[in-house]
């Protein structure tokens, strides 16, 4: 299973390259350069160092009783990827392909961001090794995470308000594959998810992988064993498959990703890729996505704007038609309400999207007694502050009230 | 090789024979109407057009810049499909010889189907595609599928395109290679693109196919110059910015009859 993806980076039928001529060269070049990164024991040195003392790793694994009590069933243990520096399991990925730009001799780079954490991840990164950072976010998103967009300034990086289409992560992705189309001999394009054209779903899991492989070590040492299912929100995938691959050879651990449901079953109104896509191509990579019958790809809808995206990394299409890995949707709703709940009996408040694994633990704790869960908390909620004002008014009403 | 001449083989030994390189001309169909696009293929034909590409919108598409994009979201919000593409590019065989090359990101043709697709198109008097992004790497199945039908493939070279990549594109193609002249998306360029000469050097010493360039051309100066150089001069967002400006007017036609006329003339005339 460990072998995907193929040499022209399909995982079973899905991924592979996708992109105008112009572009292909330059993945073969990335890929070359992953390629030899990755035998360089210099290179696995310094991420390695950068990762343990800058980035903040290895992350706790954290036995959640009182949440785990209150639902009366499952152990419920928590992957603190919240705990990193930016918030965020996106930094894992930064400084991977920031060190391989480096290698690249690639002085500028361009990221999208939907949640704006990839953003800031970027932006950090391309402060710490002195590289020009321009990231492309949709206005929608801007207006909705605007915490993460001055944060982005702050690092010295240029934001650039994308206001076509959906005006979401979609639109921003494909104004950075514009940009790096246009300058593609001096830029590396830093994808934050496991998705796009080959390499990238390879090489973000890859710079992902951590985050399974130490939780599988610290479950082992807390439980003596597996746990039963492993939960993690899916947006275009790269915290879910990080987390997911170190258990892909142990049958008896169910993996469990959480798609965004939204406000209903409509086309528009959700990002539930697996519930009602079809296979398509969307930003160089072939897996399920949702579109309408002319191939046209349809709006989508989340309360998180890191789920908020009409495709999904290629893997998890796979991991979906083979049936080791299982996707369910959560709402909106059930995904406040999760963050609220985590927020009062454990005190950590989520990023809006781990809130929708979250919600999916919370949903099957009660009916799995002496079972172990495990959830990784992808990132922490104060980007999402101003959302949790808007939807939980009675929290928020005026001094002396 | 065995079947017969399509209609741009037989194009390009027309221009050979002339001593001049063609001007391939692009519109996205469907912007501002489907009926509209079929009176604008003609105005393109009478302006000196040899060859047209039709463009099927499409909401995401990243090799395009502003023009195209937003002549892609007109159309879209005019409800095009792509069988009404194929039923515009029916009305305009039904007119005139002029071949016609589908010009298309991949997701539409898969939803629709490639054999569907293939036969459809060959049934439209379509007589070739292009596939935006498909990559020679992922084309095998579609390159015998549109074989079948006696459909040319182009596909396009780059700057970037690496000697074996080059070698692939011009295995692959069959009708003309599309040079894309500029790392970049589409969209009209103040200057020609230094990257030009040399990319159709590197491709003429791998191939014997005519070589189109595109990519920024809007000024009849710089068609001349192409012309020198290339077999086919493609012009696209300068045509697509046109139809946006003047999409309410009853001059468009002439107006894009004009424009035409102006580079296909600078394509006749020897220096």
């Amino acid at each position: 299973m460990n072998a995907q993806p193929d040499a022209r980076g399909h995982f079973g039928p899905y991924g592979g390259r996708f992109v105008p001529e112009v572009l292909m060269s330059p993945l073969e070049e990335f890929e070359r350069a992953y390629a030899e990164a990755r035998n360089d024991p210099g290179f696995r040195q310094e991420l390695e160092d950068l990762l343990r003392n800058y980035a903040g790793r290895p992350t706790p694994l954290y036995r959640a009783d009182r949440l785990s009590q209150s639902l009366g069933g499952a152990r419920l243990y928590i992957k603190r990827e919240d705990l990193l520096h930016t918030g965020a399991h996106k930094i894992n990925n930064c400084l991977g392909q920031a060190l391989l730009a480096r290698r690249m001799g690639k002085r500028r780079i361009v990221a999208e961001t939907g949640a704006g954490q990839h953003g800031v991840a970027t932006a950090t990164v391309c402060a710490l090794f002195g590289m020009e950072c321009v990231v492309y976010m949709g206005v929608e998103d801007m207006r909705r995470q605007r915490l993460n967009v001055f944060r982005m300034r702050l690092l010295g990086a240029k934001v650039v308000g994308v206001d076509a289409g959906s005006r979401t992560l979609k639109d921003a992705i494909s104004e950075a594959m514009r940009d790096w189309v246009t300058n593609v001999s001096t830029t590396h394009y830093l994808l934050g998810s496991a998705l796009g054209a080959h390499p990238y779903p390879m090489i973000v899991r890859d710079f992902q992988r951590v985050i399974g492989d130490e939780a599988r070590r610290q479950i082992l040492d807390a439980e003596g064993r597996l746990p039963d299912a492993v939960f993690a929100c899916v947006g275009g995938g790269s915290n879910s498959i990080g987390i997911f691959h170190a258990f892909l050879d142990d049958p008896a651990v169910k993996l469990v990703g959480a798609e965004a449901g939204g406000r209903g079953n409509e086309l528009g109104n959700h990002a539930a890729r697996f519930l009602m896509g079809t296979p398509g191509v969307l930003h160089g990579v072939y897996s399920y996505l949702l579109q309408d019958e002319d191939g046209q790809v349809a709006p989508t809808h989340s309360v998180s704007a890191g789920l908020d995206y009409a495709s999904v990394g290629p893997e998890h299409a796979l991991l979906h038609d083979q049936g080791r890995a299982e996707y369910v949707t959560v709402g909106d709703a059930e995904a406040l309400e999760a963050a609220r709940i985590l927020s009062r009996t454990e005190g950590l408040i989520p990023a809006l999207e781990s809130a929708h694994a979250v919600a999916e633990a919370i949903r099957r704790a009660p009916r799995a007694h002496d079972q172990v869960f495990l959830v990784n908390l992808s990132g922490r909620g104060d980007k999402d502050i101003d959302i949790y004002r808007e939807n939980f008014p009675d929290l928020d009403e005026p001094a002396g009230q | 090789m065995s079947r017969p001449a399509s209609r741009i083989e037989s194009l390009f030994a027309r221009l050979r024979s002339e001593g001049r390189a063609g001007l391939i001309a692009y519109l996205t169909a469907g912007d501002p109407s489907m009926d509209r696009t079929a009176s604008l293929i003609a105005a393109l034909e009478r302006g000196g057009a040899d060859l047209i590409e039709l463009g099927v919108p499409f909401s995401d598409p990243v090799a395009d810049g502003p023009v195209i994009q937003r002549a892609s979201d007109r159309a879209l919000r005019a409800g095009a499909r792509l069988r009404d593409v194929l039923d515009v590019a029916r009305q305009a065989r039904r007119r005139s010889e002029t071949p016609i090359l589908l010009f298309t990101y991949l997701n539409p043709v898969l939803r629709y189907g490639l054999d569907r697709l293939a036969q459809d198109a060959a049934g439209s008097g379509i007589d070739g595609c292009l596939m935006t992004d498909l990559s020679v790497e992922e084309a095998e199945d579609y390159v015998q599928i549109m074989r079948r039908r006696n459909l040319d493939t182009v596909f396009l070279a780059a700057p970037t395109s690496t000697p074996e990549r080059m070698r692939l594109v011009a295995r692959y193609s069959t009708g003309f290679v599309y040079l894309v002249s500029r790392t970049g998306v589409t969209g009209v360029q103040a200057s020609l693109s230094e990257a030009t000469a040399p990319l159709v050097r590197a491709m003429r010493q791998i191939t014997d196919l005519p070589l189109a360039v595109g990519f920024g051309i809007s000024r009849p100066e710089h068609a001349a110059e192409v012309g020198e150089l290339a077999d086919g001069v493609v012009v696209g967002s300068a045509f697509v910015r046109l139809i946006e400006e003047h999409a309410a007017s009853p001059e468009l036609e002439s107006k894009l009859e004009s424009l035409a006329r102006g580079l296909s003339q600078a394509l006749r005339t020897k220096k």
